[in-house]
């Protein structure tokens, strides 16, 4: 009887980036007769690196990049080498929803569900380390609305290193490193700029014209949602309304 | 100071919500627009200082609003709310006319405050506005922002946190304006600070205004 973990999901499979691939593509050519001995296993496999390393068809996702941002992050760090691009990016599974869904709940939901896999799930946490895994929400307690940050932001916007040239930073953060300034997001200059909404999938409404782009958006965030024309039209009556009572108190005086 | 030209207008009650509210406005203004405003170059205060005290004060303005709302209901005072729609915007423009025109000319007010008659008919309406559209609505929306998840996430492809974080937005500024006139007009008086000591012990002097 097989182990059900190692049977994998047709159809999350053919959704995946390597979909088009077949098994002995990547795997010995003995995978192709089934059932095939259990010590196939422990065949040596590549690196994702070996086929996106290096190789002009991905230059522009900079893989070698990545791995030089990766080895400076906390899982690299106290893990080293046998923490793998897979332990995160699911080899069978994974999509680039990142750089393809417009939705951003979906990008979002796609890439915490890759921290949670450890991270809500003791198994695997303790795996990578001797403790228990903290406790996200308690961890977290300190952040206002924490239901709906966890919804629509993911974790790695504020527990990486933003790197301009790549689109996913890689270099993920100790706890004590990360970022809990709330202003970093919700303002006019919002880092949110320069990490999720940084895709042209999301961006591409914003061409239709920011205001446009802000009420089609599924979220709303405070500070970072600024409309210039709105700033400057309540200010422009805030200030007619001061004029007004201004001139009003110099003929009240001046008729005194 | 003779007693005849004084009313007991405000009720204790009345002043400890209107005090409770008048130090809760400020600070949510204040709050509001630094959240509202945010820029990592300027701010007034921490971000996260403003939004914990944005929502302690908007609960307070929310509890608040019930001792007006019961008060009003329970005494006497919810007389004084009562608007009669016939020949309203020909009072309204008497009332415009006096405080743009006939004060400067020393004229005596077209409606004299009495026992009856606690507010002219444009502080009427603009309170009736205030107390019963701005402030519910801007209680409502504050609360559902305060608990998001109860939002409907789309309302015809518009997202529906947007559109009440837009209102709330939108109606905490008309409660800006409002204020400022609210203050300003406060000052006319016999004397400038008469009605801002009123609002304290509770007796109007009428025969300044």
């Amino acid at each position: 009887m097989m182990n059900p973990l190692y049977i994998l999901n047709k159809d999350h499979l053919a959704a995946g980036v390597h979909a088009k691939f077949k098994c002995t593509d990547c795997h010995s050519a003995d995978y192709s007769k089934y059932p095939h001995n259990a010590e196939l296993k422990l065949e040596p496999l590549s690196t994702c690196l070996d086929c996106h390393g290096g190789d002009a068809k991905y230059a522009a996702y900079k893989f070698e990049k990545i791995d030089e941002e990766f080895q400076k992050s906390v899982h690299f760090q106290k893990v080293g080498e046998s923490f793998t691009c897979s332990k995160c990016h699911n080899q069978h599974y994974y999509q680039a929803k990142s750089r393809n869904s417009s939705e951003v709940g979906e990008i979002v939901g796609f890439s915490n569900d890759m921290c949670m896999s450890c991270h809500s799930n003791n198994n695997k946490f303790l795996l990578f380390s001797n403790k228990l895994k903290p406790e996200l929400s308690q961890i977290h307690d300190w952040l206002p609305n924490q239901e709906l940050h966890f919804k629509n932001v993911r974790c790695i916007e504020c527990h990486t290193v933003v790197v301009d040239s790549l689109s996913v930073s890689h270099n993920i953060l100790p706890k004590e490193k990360a970022l809990k300034n709330c202003v970093e997001c919700h303002s006019k200059n919002s880092m949110l700029e320069a990490s999720l909404y940084k895709y042209k999938n999301i961006q591409s409404r914003t061409e239709k014209g920011k205001l446009n782009s802000i009420i089609s958006n599924k979220s709303y965030i405070i500070g970072a949602y600024q409309n210039e024309w709105l700033n400057n039209f309540s200010i422009i009556i805030f200030l007619m309304a001061l004029v007004g009572i201004s001139i009003h108190l110099i003929i009240r005086i001046i008729k005194k | 100071m003779t007693s005849e030209s004084k009313i007991y207008f405000y009720p204790i009650w009345l002043r400890i919500w209107h005090g409770i509210n008048a130090l809760s406005i400020l600070v949510l203004i204040f709050t509001g627009i630094n959240m509202q405003y945010a820029n990592q170059n300027f701010k007034l205060m921490d971000f996260e200082l403003a939004v914990n005290l944005h929502n302690i004060f908007g609960i307070t303005v929310t509890l608040n609003y019930l001792l007006f709302f019961i008060g009003n209901m329970m005494t006497s005072n919810k007389k004084y709310y009562r608007l009669k729609m016939k020949g309203l915007i020909k009072r309204l423009i008497l009332q415009v006319n006096y405080y743009t025109s006939g004060m400067f000319k020393n004229e005596n007010p077209p409606f004299p405050l009495n026992e009856k008659r606690k507010f002219n008919p444009m502080q009427k309406v603009t309170y009736l506005l205030a107390m019963y559209i701005l402030v519910p609505g801007l209680i409502i929306t504050g609360l559902a922002l305060l608990f998001p998840e109860t939002i409907i996430e789309e309302v015809y492809s518009l997202s529906g946190i947007f559109m009440t974080a837009v209102l709330h937005a939108s109606l905490g500024f008309l409660v800006s304006i409002f204020l400022v006139i609210h203050l300003y007009v406060a000052s006319i008086g016999k004397h400038p600070l008469n009605n801002f000591k009123s609002i304290i012990d509770g007796y109007h002097d009428i025969s300044g205004h």
